[in-house]
């Protein structure tokens, strides 16, 4: 379904010197696939996702979508960002509605789809409120909604729940699990969280910084359906294990301990 | 009961010290005032200023109200300049705006313009103006518009280039077109820039008609307190200038008011700028 050969991504800091974000990427996401992308922070995993968006182009190396070639943003991708990005001004469901509205396609038909994203988030009731009055985690579970209204079959999420804490982070996990439990989609999904990545994915990919590239993917032979409980498994620690080790072997700090 | 209405029945439906100290709170401003006056009339009497130098608020009334139909006229022909100069500088300067975010080639070449108008003093424009536009309203609705609309364009290009990038991906990643990402995204952020410029505007669109009716006009409050000290009626003066203050509060009023009726996220939303 995504494709990623050779991709490297060079940005240019003010200073004119040249920062090397990804090098050489190669990864393969099947449809329907949950990948979790997992590594420190400046991995260039954020960047990852933008070039899979076709927010941003690489400088190297080419991105498929589907066998077609990503050269900007597609119509059939949702994106959830790590902050909810709600637009202040506009209710609950027009903010659902916003990616249609913005496309130019009509709104009327999609309003009961909306309304029902809304229920299965435990948003009901919530339709006319503005953005400002919810919670943190109620103005992600909306800005999940909207990246789901067109009912994309891939979904990329940069660190949607980072923002959150722990245990609103633990609900919407599951609840994530739930959604794609009921819609199989392509799902990518960008954390530092390694409990959260070996829960979520069927393949954990583990990256390293500077520059950006891919260290290993791990596939994750948990059981399905997922829950916390799970965490106690060997299978469970054994590659939570290995991801922590991956990330923090590669590592080029000075240790404390 | 919206606050400062009427304190007295404030304090008869809710009496406690929640609402008397909210009535006092409502009241102050206005006691204020009214001690100032007093003070003015009081100093006036005793140190017995003549009228042409500082008139006692007393005189600046009889004088003002001897001649109402007079009055009214000047008046209401300044409420339209400053209408007509603000509307117009609010039409022009929307567009110009969303022109000069639009691209860096525009803004290149318009930009310079815009500096280039706005640091030529309007005062000094006004006589040219008047020998271009004739002896009529145009040339005060001009300078009016002139004095105004440079603060206005710069409020909502800032409002419309400060949409943080994440609602730009938004956009972007949903392929919205220009004309949407502007409908949708950057004007409704743009709305509390647009409302700052909005309030400064209207200030000096007051600023402007005055000066406009300074230079050359036969109607109009400026004219009228110019006429009045020429010929030392300073009292009427002080009623032209009075009524002038009274008319910019009532127009930066209606401005806060349009915002908080319609646009009520736009007041004061933290998390909106943040």
């Amino acid at each position: 379904m995504i494709e990623l050969r050779g991709v490297s991504q060079v940005f240019r800091s003010r200073d004119r010197e040249k920062v090397v974000a990804l090098h050489d990427i190669a990864l393969d996401v099947a449809e329907n696939e949950f990948v979790c992308i997992v590594g420190p922070s400046g991995c260039g995993k954020s960047t990852l996702l933008r070039l899979v968006a076709g927010l941003i182009e690489p400088t190297r190396g080419g991105i498929s979508v589907g066998g077609v070639p990503v050269t900007r943003p597609r119509e059939d991708v949702g994106i959830v960002f790590q902050k909810p990005t709600l637009l202040p001004w506009a209710s609950v469901l027009d903010n659902v509605l916003m990616p249609l509205k913005l496309m130019g396609r009509p709104t009327a038909q999609a309003r009961p789809r909306a309304q029902e994203l809304l229920r299965m988030v435990g948003l009901e009731g919530f339709e006319s409120r503005l953005p400002g009055e919810l919670s943190g985690g109620m103005q992600q579970r909306a800005a999940i909604c909207r990246a789901l209204i067109h009912d994309p079959p891939i979904l990329l999420m940069d660190e949607p729940f980072g923002a959150l804490d722990a245990l609103t982070r633990e609900e919407m996990t599951l609840e994530l699990l739930e959604i794609w439990q009921r819609r199989r989609k392509t799902i990518v999904f960008v954390t530092h969280s390694i409990t959260e990545a070996v829960l979520l994915a069927d393949k954990v990919v583990v990256m390293s910084a500077r520059p950006g590239r891919i260290v290993q993917v791990l596939d994750v032979d948990v059981p399905r359906p997922r829950a916390f409980e799970q965490e106690a498994l060997p299978a469970f620690q054994r590659i939570a294990g290995t991801v922590r080790a991956l990330i923090f072997s590669n590592r080029r700090l000075p240790r404390d301990a | 009961m919206p606050e400062g209405s009427n304190p007295a029945v404030e304090l008869d439906l809710d009496d406690g010290p929640g609402a008397l100290s909210r009535a006092l709170r409502a009241a102050t401003p206005w006691i204020a005032v009214v001690v100032l006056f007093l003070l003015w009339e009081l100093g006036v009497r005793a140190f017995r200023v003549p009228d042409y130098l500082l008139p006692a608020p007393s005189a600046i009334w009889t004088e003002t109200a001897a001649i109402p139909g007079a009055v009214w006229g000047h008046t209401w022909a300044t409420i339209k300049t400053i209408s007509y100069g603000f509307l117009l500088a609010v039409v022009v300067s929307l567009p110009l705006a969303v022109l000069v975010t639009a691209s860096p080639a525009v803004a290149n070449s318009i930009y310079p313009l815009l500096v280039l108008v706005q640091s030529i003093p309007k005062v000094a424009l006004a006589p040219v103006l008047v020998v271009a536009l004739g002896a009529n309203e145009m040339p005060r609705i001009v300078v009016t518009f002139l004095v105004c609309f440079f603060p206005l364009v710069i409020s909502v290009a800032a409002g419309l280039l400060s949409v943080p990038a994440e609602y730009i991906e938004l956009c972007r990643s949903c392929r919205a077109s220009r004309w949407r990402e502007l409908w949708r995204v950057r004007l409704p952020y743009a709305v509390p820039f647009i409302f700052s410029g909005l309030k400064v505007a209207i200030t000096l669109a007051v600023v402007g008609a005055v000066v406009g009716e300074f230079v050359a006009s036969d109607v109009g409050l400026g004219y009228l307190i110019q006429s009045s000290t020429a010929f030392f009626k300073t009292p009427l003066a002080f009623g032209a200038i009075v009524i002038l203050a009274v008319i910019g509060i009532v127009l930066f009023q209606a401005v806060v008011t349009i915002e908080r009726l319609f646009f009520p996220w736009s007041v004061s939303d933290d998390r909106f700028r943040g």
